[in-house]
């Protein structure tokens, strides 16, 4: 049976409970009657032969490039930039897409006898991946051949020497990229797709950039005109990327980009259920299910969140192309619409969505408060095309712990930003003016960042500044089962119950409010109309 | 003493029920409203049924409610068909309203129940069409087959058992009767006897697995024929109908609380009490429920609820 597509449910008395991700656990809920659970598509099916595929895409490019071999040549200057940690989500089993994908471009390079070949992890502002995770994405075979030697760099953002200003756009956006990769004769990325908002020029514009260069399009302004973040005709961080993006190509960088996308196969076997509809879970789905949540119950906070953390997807990839930047992400991009997008006729008053242990920047660390509302309204409040899916004034509810708990290895100008600076204020404008340039400058989390495994010090801000698009929309932000204090320290408002929740959200929206649920993950995006 | 399962054991073995919004992509099947109960009319099932009735409904229901019947004598007059129209407060009033029915109904009898909680699994569609002679209907979306089915039955003289208010009552107060027993009736021109159950509720309370004894009355009313005129000087539709059995239902739950005569002066003067309850806040409602219609002990709360 062919993979069904995407719905929307209308919940009635017969609808069985709605499971919401509530981080390192689940909430069974019960919606009102004439509730909305919006579902995403199943899993299409991977490709058959992923290497075969990749092999075709390289030599088949699209765009106006030429095929991969008749780019190298011996003495050529060649760097292969690939995304960091923060992709995909969760981490996928061995192999992972970027070792398929490296090894097949490493041996059209050994082929064509290129000896100058370089690996640049596109972290941007993020943390430094240790080896463990480097190997896990590349592979034995390229982490042995290439890290022992230091041919296996991460981006360094705030290493003066390792970066070239390629000038200013039409609009006077400084553009500074990676050295390395900029002084290349061929720069090849390559990137998982996950969601429409990864790939294209911000591949190179945003993962190789610095922080003089990111803070143009990581801005208040810029975030709350990008509507949405998923759809880059209406995003204004898009537009920045695409405008820094032909600068970069007209200043003479070679990019051969290839991009791969994936099912939506997020999770292992035992946690089948967590990607079918609740009515049709068979008595092995609901074992598992029950006996999950039974076992979670009883098990400390770290445990839970280093089970979570270890599972590995076995996602599978849906199609991969090469080539010219552009050419190739509105290629990604249509593939990414086939398997997650879902059509959804009209907004709702309350938008209701549980989140996961995992967002982009704490794989194999903790969901920071930060973290949690820059998933919730960055990220899933973004999940749509057109309109969003909850209307102008409406108010959305999140459900997750919201634990008052930091990584202190990985975030910790997080912990100063949420102790002080939110303390004092949640207003976005307030805070780029008054504090940005202090985290962005201080020398200790620059040293932390470079040395360590920190995310860059103004990375809290602008993970506050990704929810400027939902905070400027929304008329509430309500969370779940969340740590009070922590969700106030944010001006949201904690709620224990989703009843409540409801109750609370009624003051804002008026009575007999229309409620729709974002069944993700497995991702999917909404296309309002 | 009830046995109940650990509730763990419980939420893995029960499956979850199917949203009524969505059609089930399924070959036919036979389960829900389209669940085939002509078995169950067959001599022989009709034969187990009365050996069953007889020896296991009447007095379970004789030990745990102990019904008293008031006015039967109308039903003397009747040859049937006849759609006992009744409230509904209890899952127990199906095995009462069928107890309670003289010998000569009883045995041709069907009930009409929900397709949705009596049919959604093969067991139980079979043992309570087998042992009280249930047939399916939806209760949350239109459909004409569960409504057919119960107009070929009283064609071919049995008798039909509705609860209009299409599930039992949340709060102890009545609910709107739908039209669903009025629009048979007018089709297949048969006559509705009200019925009214009073104390049921705090035997066997809508959500609650567990029995209490108490004691039961059942009141059967004037018998209703559909095609009264109406202000209009045309015949009364369905939703008319149905308010009138609603509103005969209502004064035998006013005799109920209070006497024959009085609850007759107060129909005369149209002052007979709000079946549904005082149009007012929740508490209020619960405030003014009579003893009769109390529930008498607390229900699982909806934390602890079994999932499905």
């Amino acid at each position: 049976m062919s993979p069904r597509p995407g719905f929307v449910l209308e919940v009635d008395r017969s609808t069985p409970p709605t499971l919401f991700w509530h981080g390192e656990g689940f909430r069974f809920e019960q919606l009102p009657e004439g509730s909305r659970v919006v579902y995403p598509p199943e899993s299409l099916d991977g490709l058959a032969d992923p290497d075969a595929a990749i092999r075709h895409a390289l030599e088949h490019p699209v765009g106006d490039s030429a095929p991969l071999s008749a780019l190298l040549k011996p003495e050529m200057r060649l760097t292969i930039a690939f995304d960091d940690v923060s992709l995909p989500l969760p981490p996928m089993r061995r192999p992972d897409m970027r070792q398929r994908v490296v090894e097949a471009v490493l041996d059209a390079a050994a082929a064509a006898g290129v000896d100058d070949v370089v690996l640049i992890a596109a972290l941007a502002l993020h943390r430094r991946m240790t080896d463990n995770e480097l190997r896990h994405a590349l592979g034995d075979r390229v982490f042995d051949a290439f890290a022992p030697h230091g041919l296996l760099l991460q981006h360094d953002a705030e290493d003066p020497a390792a970066l070239v200003h390629l000038g200013l756009t039409e609009q006077g956006e400084d553009v500074e990229i990676n050295r390395r990769a900029a002084e290349s004769d061929l720069l090849v990325y390559v990137n998982i797709n996950l969601s429409a908002m990864d790939g294209g020029h911000k591949s190179v514009a945003t993962g190789l950039a610095s922080y003089r260069s990111l803070k143009h399009h990581h801005n208040v302004r810029t975030l709350q005109h990008s509507r949405s973040l998923m759809d880059r005709h209406h995003s204004e961080m898009h537009s920045s990327n695409w405008r820094m993006g032909r600068l970069i190509k007209n200043a003479g960088v070679k990019i051969f980009q290839i991009e791969s996308t994936l099912n939506l196969d997020m999770f292992p076997s035992q946690f089948s259920f967590l990607q079918k509809r609740e009515w049709e879970w068979s008595l092995a789905d609901r074992a598992g299910f029950h006996s999950t949540r039974l076992a979670l119950d009883h098990t400390p906070p770290r445990l839970a969140r280093q089970i979570f953390q270890s599972m590995l997807s076995p996602y599978a990839p849906t199609s991969v192309q090469a080539g010219e930047v552009e050419a190739v992400h509105d290629l990604t991009l249509e593939n990414l619409h086939r398997q997650q997008l879902v059509a959804v006729e009209g907004q709702t008053d309350i938008l209701t969505m549980g989140l996961p242990y995992l967002s982009p920047y704490n794989v194999n660390s903790i969901m920071n408060p930060i973290l949690v509302a820059c998933l919730g309204l960055g990220y899933f409040f973004n999940l749509y095309r057109g309109r969003p899916l909850v209307r102008e004034g409406g108010v959305c509810i999140i459900s997750h712990p919201t634990p008052w708990a930091f990584n202190p290895v990985h975030h910790p100008s997080y912990i100063d930003f949420f102790e002080q600076v939110l303390a004092d204020t949640t207003d976005m404008f307030e805070i780029e003016k008054r504090y940005e340039q202090q985290f962005a400058t201080d020398p200790w989390y620059i040293h932390l960042y470079r040395t360590s495994y920190a995310y860059h010090g103004v990375h809290p801000l602008y993970m506050w500044y990704w929810c400027a698009h939902a905070l400027d929309y929304l008329g509430g932000v309500i969370i779940v089962g969340g740590d009070r204090a922590a969700v106030r320290r944010m001006g949201f408002k904690p709620a224990s119950t989703l009843a409540d929740a409801l109750e609370m959200a009624e003051d804002i929206v008026g009575r007999g409010p229309s409620i729709t649920h974002l069944h993700a993950p497995p991702l999917l995006v909404a296309d309002v109309s | 003493m009830s046995v109940r399962l650990p509730r763990i054991v419980d939420e893995v073995v029960s499956r979850p029920t199917w949203p009524g919004t969505l059609p089930r992509p399924m070959e036919p099947r036979n389960i829900g409203v389209d669940y085939d109960t002509a078995w169950t009319r067959k001599p022989w099932a009709r034969a187990l049924r009365r050996v069953l009735v007889d020896n296991v409904t009447r007095p379970f229901v004789a030990v745990v409610a102990t019904p008293q019947v008031f006015g039967r004598e109308h039903l003397d007059p009747l040859e049937g068909p006849v759609i006992f129209a009744a409230n509904h407060s209890s899952h127990l009033d199906t095995s009462i309203v069928v107890a309670c029915l003289p010998e000569r109904f009883r045995r041709r009898t069907v009930v009409a129940a929900a397709a949705d909680y009596f049919f959604d699994r093969p067991w139980k569609a079979a043992l309570w069409s087998l042992a009280l002679g249930t047939i399916p209907m939806e209760r949350n979306k239109v459909s004409r087959k569960g409504a057919d089915l119960a107009a070929s039955l009283l064609t071919e003289r049995w008798n039909v058992v509705i609860f209009p208010e299409g599930g039992r009552t949340r709060d102890g107060w009545g609910q709107e009767f739908r039209g669903g027993a009025a629009y048979l009736a007018k089709r297949c021109d048969v006559p509705v006897v009200p019925v009214h159950l009073r104390g049921v509720r705090p035997v066997f309370p809508r959500g609650s697995s567990t029995l209490r004894r108490g004691k039961v009355e059942v009141r059967f009313g004037d018998p209703l024929r559909p095609g009264q005129k109406v202000a209009s000087g045309k015949e009364e539709d369905a939703r008319h109908f149905a308010g009138r059995i609603e509103g005969a239902v209502a004064l035998l739950a006013d005799e109920a609380e209070s006497d024959w005569w009085s609850a007759r002066r107060r129909a005369a003067a149209g002052e007979t009490p709000a079946f549904r309850g005082p149009d007012a806040s929740a508490w209020r409602r619960a405030w003014a429920l009579p003893a009769s219609a109390r529930r008498t002990r607390s229900v699982r709360s909806k934390s602890s609820a079994k999932p499905w």
